[in-house]
């Protein structure tokens, strides 16, 4: 039987190669459909994974907190006092850190480079989780007193620092004003919003906010908590004592938002992930149509090859065999449909990613998914044409001309 | 059982269509077939030989009557259980020889033997073993485009004896050839026929008729007459 079976493989080759042509025209449906879906979810897994990575670049169990328009139009600026009520008045949070940022231009070496300039504390780091690569984080002292110390992100390390030598100790000059580096920033790639989380230089907040944006404001600010607490609960508790003492009268809106990055992470999950089951569905019609293409093609084969199956009827084979042969050609047509189709998947998806910024995620599961699915085409639409062959009478298939 | 006859037909009818279109091709055909015979079936066009054929082939079932192969009652097998008759005691050759075109001599030949399951390197060896049977062993690898039609009728036969049948049937084996090939593939029949195989051959022609030992006439569905004697050597004799 494994004989006959091997013989069937062999001849169902053999039949492929002869049309080659043809073959391929018949699959070229199957190769299209197995390729769109794949790529299609790839992509779809290379979006949610970069959004996925956006997100936890920003910590989790995080909220942000920045102001908003409002009823008001101009968004109105958070102070220190907001940020400690918040840090001693709702029960959970572990960490609440406010920052402000300033465009600036950093000197070094005789090169300038155009960066942020971000006001931070120790605390801000930690709820962000932020390591210190090299050196070390700031000292209480140097927060209070709001020194010119400096924490430099690698890109702009790379940027504008001599190569292979130790930064620490260096002089930076951001505009007008000089800082000591005292640590270099752990990479952490593409930051949430879009803009490179490593090409920053943080300096104590009070430092920034003297020296750079000249008032008390804070811009934003992040709040760690503890995830034993249920985010909800503590996010209710913030917006009211924010809209408490920002003085927002009942009925009117917010006019800070807070993110809560553990619910964008989810909701973003589940939308790309809808998205790509509906793109994924829609691929598949295209699968669907390629199968009904392959059936097409058998039949014109089977009538084609009528005196072929006369003559394999006469010596002796079954009607099962016949079939056999037959199913067996269409499933062998359908799987270098599926092959071919993973094939250009592949290189359709690893270069589209890059095209548009996504990384590519390499799904095993939807690779061997399509492959199989394309096989079990090849037997849902091989069938008919394969039984027809097998039922043909070998006296009249003989005579065929 | 060695005295029963190698083939049975007792009141065989063979009607096609139903009704008003209905056609009687046979109207009760009887004779008997021994081991060893060389029996050739002719008679005009119409005349049932054809469908006769068909039924001694395995190929075709009768309306009516009793037809027994090896004391096997085939009229009440199936069509898978005929097929396996087929494989294993039956070799065909066909008028238009129907071998399959862009493939190999000697893959033709090893064709039934696919069916038997049998490994590659014993279907070589049969094959070729049979394409040196019948003259052919340097041509093995020649497509049938590239082979004369004797040539392409003796790969037929080297296909239908490959697989060691008791009976070949052959049915217009010559209608293709001239008669200098038509002479060859007879005396090639022959000559198999001494080495001890059955052959029922149908033909239209006397010539071919006359190198059989047995030939049995047909006319309108019916047997008309059955010349037994040793023909063969009388043919030879004659060219």
């Amino acid at each position: 039987m494994l004989g006959m079976f091997g013989a069937t493989l062999l001849l169902s080759f053999r039949e492929i190669r002869r049309h080659l042509l043809r073959s391929f025209l018949t699959t070229l449906g199957i190769i299209i459909g197995v390729a769109a879906v794949i790529t299609m979810v790839t992509l779809g897994n290379g979006v949610t994974a970069s959004v996925k990575e956006e997100i936890s670049s920003l910590g989790s169990n995080v909220f942000i907190v920045f102001p908003t328009g409002g009823d008001r139009g101009t968004p109105r600026p958070f102070d220190r006092d907001d940020v400690d009520a918040v840090s001693n008045q709702i029960a959970g949070v572990v960490e609440a850190a406010g920052s402000v940022t300033a465009p600036t231009t950093a000197f070094n070496n005789g090169q300038d480079w155009s960066t942020n300039v971000e006001g931070v504390e120790n605390a801000y780091l930690r709820a962000q989780t932020i390591g210190v690569a090299q050196g070390r984080p700031f000292t209480r002292e140097e927060e209070t007193g709001g020194r010119n110390v400096c924490l430099v992100g690698p890109k702009v390390i790379e940027a504008i620092f001599v190569p292979g030598a130790s930064p620490l100790g260096e002089q930076l000059r951001l505009d007008q004003v000089s800082c000591t580096v005292i640590g270099v920033l752990e990479e952490r790639g593409q930051g949430g919003g879009g803009q490179d989380a490593d090409n920053v230089v943080m300096m104590p907040l009070k430092t920034v906010q003297r020296r750079f944006t000249g008032n008390d404001n804070i811009q934003s600010f992040v709040i760690k908590y503890d995830p034993a607490y249920s985010s909800a609960a503590i996010q209710d508790s913030l917006v009211e004592l924010l809209r408490e003492r920002r003085l927002l009268q009942v009925g009117t809106d917010n006019d800070f938002n807070v993110i809560d990055t553990a619910q964008v992470n989810q909701a973003l999950g589940a939308a790309t992930g809808a998205l790509t089951a509906m793109v994924a569905v829609i691929a598949s019609i295209s699968l669907l149509v390629g199968g009904i293409g392959i059936m097409n093609i058998m039949l014109v084969s089977v009538t084609e090859r009528t005196r072929e199956i006369g003559i394999r009827l006469a010596i002796g084979a079954l009607a099962r065999e016949v079939r056999l042969q037959f199913l067996t050609e269409a499933v062998v047509l359908c799987c270098f449909g599926g092959l071919l189709g993973i094939g250009l998947a592949f290189l359709f998806s690893w270069s589209l990613a890059g095209l548009i910024e996504v990384p590519f995620v390499f799904d095993p599961t939807i690779n061997i998914l399509s492959f199989v699915f394309s096989a079990a085409m090849g037997i849902l639409f091989g069938y008919y044409p394969a039984r027809r062959a097998s039922k043909l009478d070998p006296i009249d298939a003989l005579r065929h001309e | 059982m060695s005295e029963a006859p190698l083939i049975e037909l007792v009141g065989i009818t063979k009607t096609f269509g139903e009704g008003a279109a209905a056609f009687q091709a046979l109207k009760g055909v009887g004779f008997t077939i021994e081991r060893g015979d060389f029996v050739a079936i002719m008679g005009p066009s119409g005349s049932g030989k054809s469908t006769t054929m068909n039924i001694l082939g395995c190929l075709d079932v009768p309306t009516a009557g009793i037809f027994r192969f090896r004391g096997v009652e085939v009229q009440s097998l199936d069509r898978d259980q005929r097929s396996l008759l087929r494989r294993k005691y039956l070799g065909f050759v066909f008028q238009g020889f129907n071998l399959l075109s862009r493939t190999s001599a000697i893959e033709n030949v090893e064709l039934p033997l696919l069916y038997r399951g049998e490994t590659k390197k014993a279907r070589r060896v049969a094959a070729m073993r049979s394409l040196d049977q019948v003259g052919l062993g340097p041509w093995a690898d020649h497509t049938p485009a590239e082979l004369s039609g004797g040539q392409q009728q003796r790969v037929a036969i080297a296909r239908a004896l490959v697989t060691q049948p008791d009976v070949l049937l052959a049915d217009e084996p010559t209608g293709n050839l001239d008669t200098e090939r038509s002479i060859e593939i007879m005396e090639l029949l022959t000559r198999l026929n001494r080495e001890g195989i059955t052959i029922l051959m149908v033909t239209h022609e006397k010539e071919m008729a006359a190198f059989a030992n047995t030939i049995v006439h047909f006319r309108d569905g019916l047997v008309e007459s059955v010349e037994r004697g040793n023909l063969a050597g009388h043919a030879v004799a004659a060219v």
